[in-house]
């Protein structure tokens, strides 16, 4: 064999076996786990205390909208909360594929009404979003909440696959889960639940209503539903909690479905403490605040108050 | 017009009645317009189904079996009474299945037994062409017996099952897939790129959520053998197989359009033959056969001579070298009994086994309004049209749930996806009336009318949180949509593993309220084989599969 013949050949199996290895190596990986979640931007959408306003304002109004307003103006008005430019996404109830009349979801024309607000105190964009628990397209159709919102100017998003991301909620019982894009990538997050009874956690208000931007198995959590709930709250803290008590579902909660169990209560409130808010609606279904375990979790965790009273509540005449 | 003309118009009827029924199927599908006066009844904005409407084996089979002809199937009429008078034009100028396996014909290949000789050899008329005469009479048999399975190799019923079933899915996960792994990639301009060509994709072909469906291998592999027969003989479906095409056959005995040819302007060329799709030879020296013909007209408008002519009332006088066209199907009386008989016989086969009645499967959840099973048979043809519109990916073809006589037909899979309890979609999209057209009303009942019940809901003590395990959980009964609530709770104290009480809520399910939708199947958290259940019995269309004493009806 020729010597230009051997380095040849023996280059070309070297330039393979190189070529080889050095894949295998640029691919080794260490590590057992090659699982990183993200974690958020910035989940705490709060904004700082005023002493000037009150904590928790009701309004009773026979028209909904008004009912906002008056709380909302209570409370430091709209431009306390939102500034020009802000990227707002409004989480009102669209869980179910019930009427408005059945009490399941947030009013449409509360929703309507909020984003209005938020686009006169000059949103850059108001997103309107759930995950709901039977098929969105019809919770979001039957609700109302749809049209009304759209009509309103908003972006209404139904949750697709690829719009969920892996986040590290840091929670005791909330570690790794799915969470919708919309619900992270904004400026301002305002959770719009409506006041209803729940057979496991006593009440669904503002806390389990932020159940909603979870994706994955999340029916799973309901073994430790009251520490979860109040990981969650812990971890995605909204910029205002606008609960809608113009319907309250007294039984066959959450879903409900028969007009016997809502009664019309033609309440609003607003707050910018969540505990506070979940406390002050759970008396619609007589219940004290202390009396809802994941109040009470919630409020050890420092997230807000239980005892609304103490916490500044007003009732706007 | 000249002849060429007249085939690029027959081309062009191929084309837009495929894309009619492609886009028909894509239609299919939960997508109204957002408007809140629209929420009391949900409806299709496009009557879906109407190509399976104009199908007349499907008109045909069910009215054997079932004695009715279901509402929209007399549009199939307008297929059939011109066939009479002039002959297979369905399959050559209509029929999507058809024009599908001419394409994949017809695509280039570069093997030897499709150029030439060998081509016009394969196009003359072979005794394999009988096949689909003694499948169409089997069918037949089945069918008065009130078992439908022509359903099954039905080229419509085919192709919307495949298209709704299996391409659409596949497509999807493999556009999903591709489009996450280009993402993986981190390149931005690729993942734009692929962003916009899968968001242009959503907009036009998938649906909202990805569906996953059952039955796909067989569905999705006996298509794909349909397509790949094309590659070995020319529309070798519509050849041997497809009982559409023997029914519209047999029909055209007595058209009065056919084929005259020239003896004297013949040179012998053979084009015709090369460019036959029916293999009905058109050449001079064979008998042409008027019910394997699709008019394509290939033959004419490839003849340098202009031998060969389509025409109303044909000369049909022969000469040696010229024979006479045949009317006649080319079928064996004797097979024809024998094929007849043997679908007879299938029936009692059918149903002195396992699946019928007997001992059919507890998990075979019909879709609501379905007719008792008998009748369900008896018209369902397998089109999977209500499985492509179930908005919740509830309904799926079957693969033996039903027995072998109901392959492909839809059951629920609560697992998957439960029933919707305001949806009345399946039986708005169901070309046979399988499965009826409910109302609301029907559907949710109220103070006087019953719900529409597909099944009833069980408990699994052994593997719910609560009843096993000392473990909170209510998930079953907040899905639970009816009022009052089927799956109620009692509290419980319990022991767990450390002897410590811990308060718990056990689900219970009351039969008499529980319309079987399944909501609580899907939504249990045990995850894989879930600890409360669907199965049929309860069904409002049964009389017999019940369990409360009020509602057994002898």
């Amino acid at each position: 064999m020729e010597r230009r013949e051997f380095l040849k050949k023996t280059g070309q199996a070297a330039a393979l076996a190189a070529v080889t290895g050095g894949l295998g190596l640029v691919f080794h990986n260490r590590e057992t786990s090659a699982y990183h979640p993200l974690v958020a931007a910035s989940p705490d959408f709060t904004i700082p205390a005023d002493p000037l306003f009150p904590t928790v304002a009701l309004a009773r109004r026979d028209d909904p909208a008004q009912a906002l307003q008056a709380a909302l103006d209570a409370v430091g008005g709209i431009t306390r909360f939102i500034h020009t430019g802000d990227r707002v996404t409004i989480k009102p109830n669209v869980g179910w594929d019930r009427t408005m009349e059945q009490g399941a979801n947030t009013h449409p024309v509360l929703v309507a009404e909020m984003v209005r607000r938020c686009l006169d105190a000059g949103a850059a964009e108001v997103i309107v979003s759930d995950i709901s628990c039977n098929d969105p397209r019809r919770c979001f159709l039957r609700s109302g909440i749809r049209d009304a919102a759209e009509k309103a100017g908003a972006k209404v998003i139904l949750p697709v696959d690829e719009d969920f991301l892996q986040i590290d909620i840091g929670g005791e019982l909330l570690t790794v889960w799915p969470v919708l894009k919309h619900f992270v990538e904004t400026d301002r997050l305002i959770n719009m639940p409506i006041v209803k009874q729940h057979s496991l956690t006593r009440c669904t208000i503002g806390l389990k209503n932020l159940y909603g931007i979870l994706g994955g198995r999340r029916n799973q959590l309901h073994q430790q539903i009251d520490q979860s709930l109040a990981d969650l709250a812990s971890y995605f803290r909204p910029t205002l909690t606008v609960v809608d008590a113009t319907r309250v579902m007294h039984r066959g909660g959450p879903q409900g479905g028969s007009l016997d169990d809502v009664t019309i209560e033609n309440t609003v409130f607003c707050a910018t403490d969540p505990v506070a808010a979940d406390s002050r609606g759970a008396e619609f279904l007589g219940l004290r605040g202390d009396q809802v375990p994941h109040l009470v979790l919630a409020e050890k965790s420092g997230i807000g108050t239980v005892d609304y009273r103490a916490a500044g509540y007003v009732e706007v005449a | 017009m000249t002849i060429k003309a007249v085939r690029n118009l027959r081309r062009a009827s191929q084309i837009m009645f495929f894309v009619i029924f492609f886009w028909l199927i894509l239609k299919t599908t939960f997508e109204v317009s957002f408007n809140a006066a629209d929420a009391t009844e949900i409806k299709l904005p496009y009557p879906v189904s109407i190509a399976l409407e104009f199908d007349p084996l499907a008109a045909l089979m069910t009215l054997l079996s079932s004695w009715t002809l279901y509402e929209g199937l007399l549009w199939s009429l307008v297929v059939l009474i011109p066939t009479i008078f002039l002959g297979r034009f369905f399959c050559g100028w209509v029929c999507p299945m058809g024009s599908l396996n001419h394409w994949v014909s017809e695509i280039g290949s570069e093997r030897l037994s499709r150029k030439g000789k060998n081509k016009i050899e394969s196009n003359r008329y072979r005794r394999y062409q009988r096949i689909k005469y003694y499948i169409f009479f089997a069918c037949v048999g089945a069918a008065l017996l009130g078992s439908l399975q022509a359903g099954l190799l039905d080229p419509l019923s085919l192709l919307a099952r495949s298209i709704g079933t299996f391409l659409l899915p596949v497509l999807h996960t493999m556009t999903a897939g591709a489009l996450a792994w280009m993402k993986g990639l981190g390149w931005p301009p690729l993942i734009g790129g692929a962003q916009a060509v899968y968001d242009l994709l959503t907009a036009t072909v998938l649906p909202y959520r990805q569906a996953f469906f059952h039955g796909i291998l067989t569905i999705g592999m006996f298509f794909l053998v349909v397509l790949a027969l094309n590659r070995v003989f020319t529309r070798f479906w519509c050849r041997a197989i497809c009982p559409l095409g023997a029914m519209l056959g047999i029909f055209s005995r007595y058209a009065i359009f056919g084929l005259q040819k020239d003896e004297r302007a013949c040179d012998k060329c053979n084009l015709c033959l090369e460019r036959c799709q029916g293999a009905d030879n058109p050449d001079i020296g064979s008998k042409w056969r008027q019910a394997e013909c699709h008019l394509c007209l290939n033959c004419q408008a490839s003849c340098p001579q202009g031998a060969l002519k389509f025409r109303f009332f044909p000369a049909t006088a022969g000469t040696l070298t010229n024979p006479a066209p045949t009317p006649k199907v080319d079928a064996s009386r004797r097979k024809v009994v024998a094929s007849l008989v043997g679908g007879l016989a299938l029936v009692p086969l059918f149903r002195s086994g396992d699946a019928f009645e007997k001992n059919t499967s507890p998990f075979l959840v019909r879709p609501p309004g379905a007719m008792p099973e008998s009748e369900f048979t008896a018209r369902c043809i397998r089109c999977g049209q209500c499985m492509r519109v179930c908005p919740n990916n509830a309904l799926h073809p079957t693969i033996l749930e039903a027995g072998l006589e109901g392959v492909w037909s839809p059951v629920l899979i609560a697992k998957i996806g439960y029933c919707e309890p305001t949806c009345t979609l399946c039986g708005q999209v169901c070309p046979t009336g399988a499965i009826q057209k409910l109302t609301l009303k029907d559907k949710v009942g109220d103070k006087d009318t019953p719900p529409n019940r597909i099944g009833t809901a069980f408990v699994d003590r052994g593997r719910c949180l609560p009843w096993a395990m000392a473990t909170p959980c209510i998930v079953c009964e907040e899905w639970c949509p009816t009022t009052p609530k089927a799956v109620y709770l009692q509290d419980e104290t319990v022991l767990d593993r450390q002897g410590r009480e811990v308060k718990v809520k056990l689900p219970y399910v009351d039969p008499a309220l529980c319309t079987g939708c399944g909501a609580c199947e899907y939504a249990c958290p045990v995850a894989d084989r879930r600890a409360i259940y669907l199965t049929s019995v309860g069904e409002s269309r049964s009389p017999k599969n019940q369990i409360l004493l009020e509602r057994v009806r002898r």
